[in-house]
């Protein structure tokens, strides 16, 4: 597998330095060449050297931008119940998710910043979409706290001192809205929550979920490759991942 | 008090494909012409960090932000029209190329059918085919008057394909020849030939060898990187206007490109514009750009919205079906597609291009016998391999929970071995389907947004069931091991995304009665103002709308030349 990984990285190479070669002549005429000068560092320059450097730095990005921990904890555990680990892989908690989720929800996302939010509100059709005043970040505080409420009524006990069965039994009442909530929607929160779950397990490892590009591996998706043209027209094959990180010259 | 500029010949408001194509025709012939684009300058630089599905396809990074402009929606005049307040069924393009930055390079002509489409359907099914409300209209241009156009706009993007069995007349092959084909695409070509079908490989706008335009704009060839639809090509592979016609106009000297200039208003006086009023949306500074000429290439959506709030052109109404500016609103069905599952397959469905796919028009237009089909037109029925990427990619057979255990072995499983077939279906007008503005919301400027009434109709219950049979055939044949059932198609819904194909409010004609433009994109009502874009087309065909888009971008640019010279309104 690591060979076959190796060997693939060498064609992947060839293939780019074919690429530049051939697409020399295309630069010519009106300067629409673009990203493509800029490209030419990057690769080929990972050294040995580097990779043992990289393994002892300290990922500080594991820390809290948004959650207090109680609800760090809960959405590790809830997510977790959504995607869980299994013979394929890693599940959320390892993936990273419940980082994902803290860091989006302290920026544009979680502030429906390039959102229409403005008044007047009004209740619509399904089809209209979201039509609520509240924005991401509440929503999450509420949910949070109506899922511990829930636990509590329905089991006596903390979300996250719940069995995974009665996780997974809350969680189904938030998902089939069997819960009576009056500020959000249950259901609406539990998507958003299973839609972030798959984006912090698949998105790319610069966002803190998908760590390791274990999402990516698990599904052998090859993440950011600059060039399928040697594969595009061939049966199935396996390429090693590549991470928007491995764009950037040092 | 606005700060008054110095006249121009032409003021372009919208710096996409249309206002591209007319900017570099009209300063080839030597005419001094401004664009305003509302956003920002884009290069093919940008790109470095594409490869990014979050932030490009999920977070809209190159999309309209919505927290200052959107539109307004409903499903029938009974209903109050609430603001489409995150993206869904549609995105709307920004900055500098518009769109046509984001698209996937999908480039098909129009049929002869769709330009003829009211004396066509009554000749050969009589007047009742039509039901009382479907308010389809022939568009005052036949495919062959067309025809030059077309071949133009694909020489400049360098349009990949070979030559559709069941299409029109061509003058001339393809510029290019058609991208590189994939097991899954055989796969279907092979299951399409043994229905006695006629598959051909999609035309491209992801260019499939290295190629010169009849400009002298040279562009590389696409590396099936995967990440087109949403995304900007980080090659310049992929035909878009900000490094095609965009660099052949400014290369002339005569084209001015002012970015963060939100146009408001088209001035007038009397029967003629004479400027538009800005904003730089950088000092929030009022400016009039005074012009000879006025041409609209924005967005469908502010095409209209600006005819309306400037009083130019008479609006709908859709009690009486008099007036133009907002009618034949018109949209894409997209629902009838069939997904299969490969227990024994994996396919490289990671790796892709925008416009990678293999087609058939068998079951498109008028193609085939309607008599006994409640419905008219059709669609292309196509496999298209985009690139699957992981966050938007989860199919799991029907019966699957969608999160849990289930869920994620399926998923996971199936990543690499689910294909779809997808039929595109043409989206016919109805007299209650229309665009005018919204008498509550409104946009960062507190000017209206655009409202939206539209609804799937039977006409489209139907359509979306026979193409999704047709889908099923094909995917059986190609022996997929699980297909999911039929959906009905249900109302029209805001939230899920369909396609960026919206069409109609300034529609094409050869009468003023019942168009708001002539085919030369000359507005009956203005002669100095033109409104070009998928505005003009009177129904949105089977097809992806930017090859016909750009035809009538060429055909209005040699008309705005003939009306410079001339005056009047053009025959």
């Amino acid at each position: 597998m690591a060979d076959n990984a190796n060997q693939q990285e060498k064609n992947e190479s060839l293939t780019r330095r074919r690429f530049l070669k051939n697409s020399g002549i295309a630069i010519g005429g009106l300067a629409v060449g673009g990203a493509l000068g800029s490209l030419i560092p990057f690769k080929d320059k990972t050294t040995n050297e580097d990779v043992k450097t990289e393994q002892h730095v300290e990922n500080y990005n594991l820390a809290l931008m948004f959650f207090t921990q109680q609800q760090f904890r809960m959405v590790e555990a809830a997510t977790e119940r959504i995607f869980p680990a299994d013979d394929n892989g890693p599940g959320a908690k390892d993936l990273g998710v419940a980082y994902f989720i803290d860091h989006q929800l302290s920026g544009d996302w979680g502030f429906n910043a390039r959102e229409y939010m403005h008044p007047p509100f009004f209740k619509g059709e399904k089809v209209q979409g979201y039509q609520g005043r509240l924005r991401r970040r509440e929503i999450f505080d509420i949910g949070l706290r109506e899922l511990q409420n829930h636990s509590l009524t329905k089991f006596e006990k903390n979300f996250i001192d719940l069995d995974e069965e009665q996780q997974i039994d809350v969680l189904t009442d938030f998902a089939e809205d069997k819960v009576q909530l009056t500020t959000i929607s249950p259901s609406g929160f539990f998507n958003m929550l299973r839609t972030a779950t798959l984006e912090g397990a698949y998105s790319d490892p610069l966002y803190s979920g998908n760590r390791n590009m274990d999402g990516w591996k698990m599904r052998n998706y090859p993440g950011s490759q600059m060039a399928y043209t040697d594969v595009i027209d061939q049966e199935f094959k396996v390429i090693a991942p590549k991470s928007l990180k491995d764009h950037l010259g040092h | 008090m606005a700060k008054k500029l110095p006249k121009v010949d032409v003021v372009i408001v919208g710096v996409g494909w249309a206002g591209g194509i007319i900017a570099a025709e009209l300063t080839k012939q030597g005419l001094n012409c401004v664009g305003l684009e509302r956003g920002k300058e884009r290069k093919t630089e940008d790109y470095f960090m594409v490869h990014d599905e979050l932030r490009y396809a999920l977070r809209y990074e190159l999309m309209q932000d919505l927290s200052k402009e959107t539109i307004t929606f409903r499903g029938n005049e009974k209903l109050r029209a609430l603001p489409m307040r995150q993206y869904g069924s549609f995105i709307l393009g920004d900055n500098l190329g518009g769109s046509g930055v984001h698209w996937n390079g999908q480039t098909y002509r129009f049929l002869p059918y769709d330009f003829e489409i009211r004396s066509q359907t009554i000749e050969r099914y009589g007047k009742k085919k039509i039901p009382k409300d479907m308010t389809i209209q022939d568009w005052g241009i036949t495919y062959d008057e067309l025809e030059p156009y077309f071949d133009k706009f694909e020489k400049m993007a360098g349009i990949s394909g070979e030559e559709n069995p069941l299409g029109p007349k061509r003058s001339s092959p393809y510029p290019t020849p058609p991208m590189k084909t994939t097991p899954a695409l055989e796969k279907f070509r092979k299951a399409a030939t043994n229905l006695k079908l006629h598959p051909y490989n999609r035309p491209s706008g992801n260019l499939s060898e290295a190629y010169t335009n009849p400009d002298g704009v040279s562009r590389a060839a696409c590396q099936y990187c995967a990440y087109c639809e949403r995304f900007g090509c980080e090659y310049g592979a992929k035909a878009d206007p900000v490094v095609t016609v965009i660099p052949v106009a400014k290369k002339t000297g005569k084209f001015e490109i002012r970015t963060h200039s939100n146009v408001r208003r088209v001035l007038k006086s009397g029967n003629k514009a004479t400027g538009v009023m800005y904003i730089d949306t950088t000092t929030g500074e009022e400016i009039e750009q005074p012009a000879d000429i006025v041409v609209l290439t924005s967005y469908v959506f502010n095409n209209v919205r600006l005819l309306l709030q400037s009083g130019i052109g008479r609006p709908y109404d859709p009690n009486t079906g008099t007036g133009v500016i907002g009618k034949n609103y018109a949209y894409q069905v997209q629902k009838g597609s069939a997904t299969g599952f490969f227990e024994k397959e994996e396919f490289n469905t990671y790796a892709g291009a925008g416009a990678l796919g293999m087609v058939l028009d068998d079951y498109n237009g008028d193609n085939f016998d309607h008599t006994k089909l409640d419905f008219i037109h059709g669609g292309s029925i196509a496999i298209s391999q985009t690139g699957l990427r992981p966050i938007s990619n989860n199919k799991v057979p029907k019966g699957t929970p969608t999160w849990g255990k289930e869920f994620k072995a399926n998923s996971v499983k199936y990543a690499n071995r689910m294909l779809s077939v997808g039929g595109q279906g043409a989206s016919m007008p109805f007299k209650h389907h229309y665009l005018d503005l919204d008498p509550t919301y409104k946009d960062e400027f507190g000017d209206p947004l655009v409202r939206i009434t539209f609804d799937f109709e039977e006409q489209d219950r139907q359509l979306a069931k026979y193409l999704n049979e047709r889908c099923i055939e094909i995917m059986k044949e190609m022996g997929a091991d699980l297909i999911d059932p039929f959906e009905e198609l249900g109302p029209y819904d805001i939230t899920t995304y369909q396609s960026t194909h919206n069409t109609g409010g300034i529609i094409m004609g050869a009468e003023p009665d019942t168009s708001a433009v002539n085919n030369y994109m000359q507005m009956w009502d203005a002669e100095n103002v033109f409104a070009v874009g998928a505005t003009a087309f009177p129904h949105n065909s089977g097809y992806n709308p930017t090859g016909t888009v750009g035809a009538l971008a060429y055909r209005a640019a040699e008309g705005i030349m003939s009306y410079r010279e001339k005056g009047g309104i053009l025959a």
